[in-house]
């Protein structure tokens, strides 16, 4: 039955745009587009959510760097936007500058990448790749999103606070974060963001939950784990580390509200702040950091894993070829996904801690370079001898390799802590993060969204507009990130208003403002992502059914899949999704969907094996 | 006003790119170019990342000699050599890497672009080359690991008992220094004890050690000695950093930390060696404390032993300088007379 399917699928490009009828139940608008418990419409409305987010994210980037690049331009042109966050002199106020800097982190790192990337792709993908009618508890995931929403609207509304939003760096340092006096970003724009993040993680949890309760429960015949394509593994691990990870930034946030409100000393000892010495004594505020960074680094992870696991379909796809290693490939996220909770102090090697304990997280930080390493070896074997399409989420895909390169093995120099000591806190570590994580992760979910647009909306994106945007931010990530390596190594700190102050840093004048304007013109060059998205969502060209010639299950629906996403008996799966450019096989790929039986030319002698076991998979 | 003409502008613009754009896609259709699998845009994207790597390994090379000058400042400390050493060998090993995955990964685009009549290779994996690019990486990370280990230990090991110690306090948004005076001891503080002129806390009341303490506004510190730092923060979390001696430790309320080293240069020495008359070793925050904290600024000297001991013997206490407060305080075993 479900061969039959994929066969109509197969040669009829075009077939019938008749969605309509394949409702069961008439949804008004409130149930379809705002309380959805459909995983493709909550999927989607992470993506717009955090795609939102990113523009907020992307344009406080654009402010902090008008001040970083041009120091001396009067910013009085801005005065409609930012009001009083201008000093008379125009220039950026120096506490909303490092509240503009905290904001771009808190937002880009949890809302646009995790909800934006994690929410949207586990969310649309895993029920549609494992052969799922939706997510174990659509209720459960409707909720998922709301909180995020409820999460976002806190701390957007944090923005246009008298006090200004959290401005202590995205990590809420304390005592810094905890003290009202330090700051009046840690007044109530910090309780703000407290209870915001604490939304958020319960959001993230719910999601988490879900992601992996279908995955294990949910899948169709003959899904078993081995079958499932490397998207879902990464998806699957993902929520495996948020799980575990996000409810200690919870407790952490916790402790952080006591001693913020209730007088408690968890984070807080002999200070005196204010003309006043406080009466905390006894509380550590490295145990903060401890806590923070048990989240904090697995959040790495949790930002990159799905990124990596929708390029590894990508790659394979349109390499026309199979993943190389697949096996090797889950080995290693599960490698990294250990590993994950066991480095985070390698955030912290020159805090004070002990010297010993620095050298154990040093191991074992440099030991997670080597499933890194072979992941990134693998991404370019499947490239190699392929037959590439470049689609724009083929090139994106491979700017992520590029991207999870350079910025990784600069890793390898800050994980070691002798040599952290010195590039600790300095532009070194921005270039490294925003690389291997900031731009390979955009990278990612900006491939899956030009991969699987025409699946979410029913129409393909323009893609010589996806061209132009794919090397305008290539370019661009490169052109911003790069240099701050040289930075760096010259020990500018970061989260600084200015350098001039110093001698050591009064230099790299001009490579400031190469790298502001190459941000500028990489937000601008956005703007044509943004105008393609939306306007493809409606006038873009109808999708054929399957438009990369991929084999995973998603391309079987109907081109308007609706809730229960497949009419009829889901399909049965019979091999893994990597079956492209198979050997004497006549098409470059085969459909998961098609059994062993129908494939005799190509088969392999323990495939033919299989064909016996078929019928007991209906 | 300014602002509103950007916006309308904005608006026009892509008003008009959109129409633009609406007709270029329908004589799209019209020509009908989607009917082959790949179109010539394929070998343009493939050969781009060819220009892309040329044009962008070109820059980094023209770049790095360029700028030279202007990164990694030099190294005055002892320790500084070695991690100076460890950063460009392991420099030397990523950028290699960097470069030949790089190769790989933008010539492999024009090489196997997509062509109708070819196939891709099958070839799903190699447990020979799983392992060896499992087993090359672990090593050169072992290697990196212990030597990286060794050059940490010896930095981070107890400091020698033959030492100069400066404790210093990082507060909003300044530095506080403090030296030991005659008797070489560095007397105790207590929190609880500091108000607007005793900004370091300075426990008079519990430790006598403090009367010859002095609270210099510059750090002088002696070439090819020990130097301990002894690092506290008074309000918020800061961060100690000499960008020229390699040294980086923060300061933490409520839990002093330490960070110790031998400077290997005068200032008079690097003044000749960088060519710059006013040069200035400086001590900076790096840990985000507040709107002040890109302008804690610190100055520090590297004197020759004798005249770093010459300095050392002029300063004068604080609490000589400060005797009405030592007044205040009312301790009864104390006689204003006796201190000078």
């Amino acid at each position: 039955m479900a061969t039959v399917d994929i066969q109509a699928h197969h040669h009829v490009d075009n077939h019938g745009d008749h969605h309509e009828e394949h409702h069961e139940h008439h949804d008004t608008f409130v149930t379809k587009y705002i309380f959805s418990i459909d995983h493709k419409m909550i999927a989607k409305q992470f993506l717009v959510t955090g795609l939102l987010w990113a523009f907020v994210g992307g344009t406080m980037s654009g402010l902090f760097r008008l001040q970083l690049g041009f120091p001396n331009a009067s910013l009085e042109w801005l005065r409609p936007l930012l009001g009083g966050w201008l000093t008379d002199q125009g220039k950026l106020d120096q506490e909303f500058y490092l509240a503009l800097v905290t904001m771009h982190g808190t937002i880009m790192v949890f809302f646009v990448l995790t909800a934006g990337l994690s929410g949207t792709f586990s969310n649309f993908l895993i029920p549609l790749q494992v052969g799922a009618r939706d997510m174990a508890s659509g209720f459960m995931n409707m909720l998922s999103y709301w909180f995020f929403f409820a999460s976002g609207v806190l701390m957007f509304t944090s923005i246009f606070i008298e006090t200004g939003p959290a401005s202590g760096g995205w990590v809420i340092y304390p005592p810094l974060s905890a003290l009202p006096q330090a700051m009046s970003g840690s007044g109530l724009g910090m309780t703000m963001w407290l209870m915001s993040m604490a939304l958020f993680i319960v959001s993230s949890l719910l999601g988490g939950i879900n992601y992996i309760t279908t995955i294990i429960n949910l899948r169709t015949n003959g899904m078993s784990f081995t079958k499932m394509p490397l998207t879902i593994w990464a998806f699957f691990i993902t929520a495996i580390i948020g799980v575990l990870s996000f409810p200690v930034l919870l407790a952490a946030a916790l402790l952080l509200i006591f001693d913020r409100s209730f007088g408690t000393s968890f984070y807080l000892s002999e200070i005196y702040i204010g003309g006043e010495a406080l009466s905390n004594v006894g509380g550590s505020p490295i145990l903060f950091q401890h806590l923070f960074w048990f989240l904090g680094h697995p959040e790495v992870y949790i930002v990159l894993l799905p990124a990596l696991g929708i390029t590894s379909e990508i790659i394979a796809t349109n390499s026309r070829k199979p993943i190389f290693g697949y096996r090797a490939m889950i080995g290693s996220m599960l490698g990294i996904m250990v590993l994950s909770f066991i480095v985070w102090a390698h955030h912290m090697f020159v805090t004070g801690m002990n010297p010993f304990l620095g050298s154990v997280f040093m191991f074992l930080t440099l030991i997670i370079a080597v499933p890194s390493a072979v992941k990134a070896f693998n991404y370019i074997t499947t490239l190699w001898r392929g037959n590439l399409v470049f689609t724009p989420a083929m090139l994106f895909s491979i700017g992520l390799v590029s991207l999870f390169i350079s910025g990784g093995v600069t890793g390898i120099i800050l994980g070691n802590s002798a040599l952290d000591i010195q590039l600790h806190d300095t532009y070194y570590v921005v270039a490294h993060f925003h690389l291997v994580m900031g731009s390979a992760s955009f990278f990612g979910m900006m491939a899956g969204i030009y991969h699987w647009f025409p699946k979410m909306y029913g129409r393909m994106m323009n893609d010589k507009l996806g061209y132009v945007h794919f090397w305008i931010t290539f370019v661009g990530v490169y052109a911003v990130f790069f240099p701050m390596h040289y930075i760096g190594i010259a020990g500018f700190p970061r989260r600084y208003y200015s350098w001039t102050n110093f001698d050591f840093s009064n230099s790299f004048v001009d490579l400031n403002m190469f790298i502001s304007i190459a941000a500028f013109v990489t937000l601008f060059g956005q703007l044509i992502f943004a105008f393609n998205f939306f306007y493809s969502m409606f006038k873009g060209r109808l999708a054929p059914a399957n438009p990369w010639r991929s084999n995973t299950l998603e391309w079987t629906t109907d081109r308007f899949p609706g809730h229960g996403n497949w009419v009829g008996e889901i399909p049965t799966v019979y091999r893994w999704p990597y079956d492209y450019s198979k050997p004497n096989s006549a098409e470059d790929f085969i459909p998961q969907t098609v059994p062993f039986s129908e494939t005799p030319e190509s088969n392999f002698d323990y495939e033919n094996e299989m064909i016996a076991l078929e019928k007991e998979y209906k | 006003m300014l602002f509103v003409y950007l916006i309308v502008g904005g608006i026009f613009i892509v008003a008009l790119l959109a129409l633009v754009y609406r007709i270029l896609s329908l004589i799209d259709v019209a020509k009908n170019s989607e009917s082959k699998r790949v179109g010539f845009s394929n070998t343009v994207n493939a050969f781009l990342f060819i220009v892309f790597f040329v044009v962008g390994f070109g820059g980094i090379a023209w770049y790095s000699g360029i700028a030279s000058e202007n990164y990694l400042p030099v190294s005055a400390s002892d320790h500084g050599l070695l991690t100076d050493r460890l950063f460009w060998i392991t420099t030397a090993i990523v950028f290699v890497a960097f470069f030949l995955t790089h190769v790989l990964l933008f010539f492999a685009p024009f090489l196997f672009r997509f062509q109708e009549d070819r196939k891709a290779l099958w070839f799903p994996h190699s447990n020979k080359l799983e392992v060896a690019w499992t087993v090359v990486p672990a090593i050169v990370l072992t290697v990196l690991v212990l030597s990286g280990y060794k050059v940490w230990s010896d930095i981070t090991s107890p400091a020698p008992k033959d030492r100069v110690e400066v404790e210093i306090m990082g507060k909003q948004f300044n530095w506080q220094v403090r030296y030991a005076g005659k008797d070489g001891v560095i007397g105790k503080y207590d929190f609880r004890k500091i108000d607007a002129t005793n900004a370091m806390g300075m426990d008079f009341a519990n430790d006598k050690a403090n009367f010859d303490d002095f609270t210099p506004n510059e750090i002088h510190i002696p070439k090819g000695k020990n130097v301990l730092l002894k690092i506290r923060a008074r309000d918020v979390l800061h961060s100690v950093f000499m960008p020229h001696f390699r040294v980086k430790m923060d300061a933490v309320p409520g839990m002093p930390t330490s960070f110790w080293f031998v400077p290997n240069k005068t200032t008079a020495e690097m003044r000749t060696e960088t060519g710059k008359p006013d040069f200035n070793y400086e001590l900076a925050c790096t840990e985000v404390c507040g709107s002040g904290h890109f302008a804690m600024k610190f100055k520090i000297i590297v004197d020759e032993p004798a005249e770093y001991e010459k300095w050392y013997a002029s300063q004068e206490a604080w609490a000589v300088s400060n005797k009405d407060y030592i007044k205040t305080l009312n301790l009864k075993d104390v006689n204003l007379a006796d201190l000078k």
